[in-house]
């Protein structure tokens, strides 16, 4: 039970700057992933926060207490690395034991807590093995068992699951929501997975070279990504991106493509204001739309439907990838496997109308996504 | 250009059978892929092909002639493996023109052809960089390169993409398909990455232990897997499976689940399948996520009934865990779908979508 403040925490090694004035707050009972490429500064953020490292800027604050100076050993917050750091020769019992040795619970409290907690990892006919006798899924098993046995205020795991294979990952990530969930344990965990973080958070932090991109809940990460970054990294395949001209007809603000004209009609729509980032408006815009955001025609559905051809097909089982050129730009749509295109065929593109991204051409920043109040006319140019 | 046919081929390292007899063939301009967890005999297969190898017996034909015992340098075979091999002290140019260079071509050919791969692969701009100065990600670009400009009537990937981030390694999977339909070589791209030879490939062989499961276009491998290896290697998530038993009661037929007693209607083909199946005690029924369907009240779709054990909101789509009985299943709902965990759901089945396996050879009955 624990709730973890980072205020504007900076840490350099040497020149480089691992963690850039991070500001966050890690909530009571939460399950709260760190997401980010190799070198954002994911493990150095954890590592701050368990005690490993010292901010050289910045305030750590658990439950309300500053934490600078705190030793690791008094934050009670435990840490699971992904190398597991199991003991060899101890048995599985004695491994998840040891925290409560540490603290020198009663033997029969021991006995008690490390088989519930190994019942509910499903390791419970293991206890007497050693760590070399278990399969690779097992040991990430006792790891985790270790980390959870002794109910710390809060757990810290680091790409806990990236050893593991397809399944037995898919698996485990379930097992550690539900656990979770049941238990209101509040985790730290960072990992590099979309997929991962989008499935077990609650709320994702994305950070990218030491700095904070976003923070909120998935489906706010999802659809309103702060910016190009984001936008990329959340999604499967990830965020179309296509650059656009912005220019003026009337008082209507138009988008113009070699394959489409988005129209924002009329002197008070928001896009416009949206869109002046610098005060002015820009000469370019760079367009955002998801591949599962746009439909696909074998034929023209009407004159706000934009030509494409496809380029080739991805089959994936469960839906299928098509790579469309629009212009001289490569995007990727997601169809339904019943729908069957074949290659060179020309088509029609729809875009939904209320998940239209617009992002700064330099700043890279969202700057607006079309909703239900404010429309945009889209039409197609002939090809 | 041409056609590959393997035939009985095997490959034995003492006792260990890498490859057991092996039979399939590849038509000429087509991508195949070759499927399965480490030590399936993916990569020993490439090797053969390539000459890398030596088969213990069988034999290998490119455009019905016999390779079998043709030297790797003489079989016009290109490779790229997962270990980007180039020289980080030339430049990117020197990199890509170096195979032509080596076979006596002249400088304007050498210049002419590097520009025209590089065009394809989008690495123009880098053509006068020093490789070694590259990402991982355009390192690997310039050793498809390198390959590539040889013009190889058939081109062998193994792993080519696996050290690299995945957002370049879902790119690339556009690109090289692009590339391979623009060059119309026969490609054999070896992979554990189900999602990889799925969206690549014309033609999937799945191997497992040293022997091939199945041969298929994605399609057939997705919708009609031959045992339940294939079923559950292939799509993601991945199929549920729920141990069953055959019962006919009051001249009704179905399948009862064995962790819970959920039953299944039978119909009159799948029948007659299972009358005669030697092991209708012991069945495996597998259905994929996507062919289930959910709602929390009862409707007339409704066969099961679950409890929301876990959710994944994955953006555009939910993942929903469930206890029936004691299996765990998964289903896919709508983007916006969050029922709460232990909520009870209504579920509904695609009949047509279903198939049953035998549990004891895990061979399909459908």
């Amino acid at each position: 039970m624990a709730n973890i403040v980072l205020d504007k925490v900076t840490k350099r090694f040497g020149r480089v700057t691992a963690v850039n004035e991070m500001s966050l707050e890690i909530r009571d009972g939460e399950f709260f992933c760190v997401l980010g490429p190799p070198g954002a500064g994911k493990t150095t953020t954890l590592r701050l926060i368990v005690g490993l490292e010292k901010p050289d800027e910045g305030n750590i604050i658990i439950d309300g207490e500053l934490a600078n100076e705190i030793h690791p050993g008094q934050r009670d917050i435990a840490m699971m690395f992904q190398n597991l750091a199991l003991y060899p020769d101890k048995t599985v019992f004695d491994n998840i034991a040891y925290p409560l040795r540490e603290r020198k619970l009663s033997k029969a409290e021991i006995q008690t807590k490390v088989t519930a907690v190994a019942k509910s990892l499903y390791i419970d006919h293991l206890l007497q093995r050693k760590p070399a006798k278990l399969s690779g899924g097992e040991r990430q098993r006792v790891a985790l068992g270790r980390a959870m046995v002794r109910q710390p205020r809060a757990t810290l795991m680091d790409e806990p699951l990236a050893n593991l294979d397809a399944l037995l990952r898919l698996e485990m990530r379930v097992e550690l929501k539900h656990r979770q969930k049941e238990e209101g344990s509040t985790l730290v965990y960072v990992t590099h997975d979309q997929v991962e973080a989008m499935s077990m958070a609650d709320r994702i932090a994305v950070l990218n070279h030491g700095r904070l991109q976003q923070c909120d809940v998935p489906d706010a990460i999802y659809s309103l990504p702060a910016n190009r970054f984001v936008a990329t990294v959340i999604g499967s395949p990830p965020t179309n991106f296509i650059t656009a001209d912005v220019s003026r007809s009337n008082s209507d603000l138009l988008i113009g493509h070699p394959a489409f004209t988005l129209r924002a009609a009329g002197a008070g729509h928001p896009l416009a204001a949206a869109l002046a980032e610098q005060g002015a408006l820009p000469e370019k815009t760079v367009v955002g739309v998801r591949p599962e955001d746009i439909r696909v025609f074998a034929v023209n559905p009407g004159p706000d439907a934009l030509p494409a051809a496809v380029s080739v097909i991805e089959p994936l089982g469960g839906e299928t990838i098509v790579d469309l050129l629009v212009g001289s730009d490569i995007i990727k749509a997601i169809v339904p496997p019943a729908q069957k295109l074949s290659e060179a065929q020309a088509v029609w593109l729809r875009f939904d109308p209320d998940q239209i991204h617009f992002f700064g051409a330099t700043s890279g920043a969202r700057l607006y996504t079309t909703g239900q109040t404010a429309r945009l006319v889209c039409a197609g140019r002939s090809a | 250009m041409a056609s590959i046919r393997l035939e009985n081929l095997r490959k034995a390292f003492g006792p260990v059978v890498a490859v057991d007899t092996l039979s399939l063939e590849i038509p000429d301009g087509e991508f195949a892929a070759l499927l399965g967890p480490s030590g399936c005999g993916k990569t020993t297969t490439m090797n053969m092909i390539a000459g890398l190898e030596v088969p213990t017996s069988g034999s290998i034909y490119f455009n019905n002639q016999d390779m079998t015992r043709v030297p790797a340098g003489k079989r016009g075979v290109g490779f790229v493996f997962q270990n980007y091999a180039i020289f980080t002290h030339m430049t990117v140019e020197d990199n890509i023109g170096f195979g032509l260079k080596l076979s006596g071509a002249k400088p304007d050919v050498i210049k002419r052809e590097v520009r025209a791969i590089a065009e394809l692969l989008q690495i123009t701009s880098m053509l006068p960089v020093n490789a070694g100065r590259l990402s991982i990600n355009d390192m690997q670009k310039v050793a498809l390169g390198r390959s590539m400009i040889m013009k190889p009537g058939i081109f062998l990937l193994d792993e080519p993409f696996s050290n690299l981030d995945a957002a370049f390694r879902e790119y690339m999977r556009g690109e090289l398909k692009r590339i391979q339909r623009r060059l119309g070589q026969t490609m054999i791209y070896v992979t554990h990455d189900q999602v990889e030879a799925m969206s690549m490939a014309d033609k999937i062989a799945v191997m497992y232990c040293g022997e091939l499961y199945q041969f298929g276009s994605p399609d057939e491998i997705y919708n009609w897997p031959v045992n339940q290896f294939v079923a559950r290697f292939i799509g993601s998530p991945n199929m549920n499976f729920i141990n069953c038993a055959y019962r006919v009661e009051n001249g009704q037929a179905m399948l009862v689940q064995k962790a819970g007693g959920a039953t299944l209607p039978v119909d009159n083909q799948r029948r007659q399948l299972l009358d005669a199946a030697v092991n209708a005690d012991q069945l495996v029924l597998g259905i994929r996520p996507e062919h289930l369907t959910l709602s929390a009240g009862r409707t007339a779709d409704s066969l099961w009934e679950g409890l929301v054990y876990a959710i994944e909101p994955l953006g555009p789509k939910t993942i929903v865990h469930l206890k029936v009985g004691d299996d765990l299943l998964q289903a896919i709902g709508p983007a916006s779908y969050r029922p709460r965990v232990g909520e009870r759901q209504y579920i509904g089945l695609d009949l047509a979508r279903t198939h049953v396996f035998d549990g004891k050879t895990r061979a399909v009955i459908r």
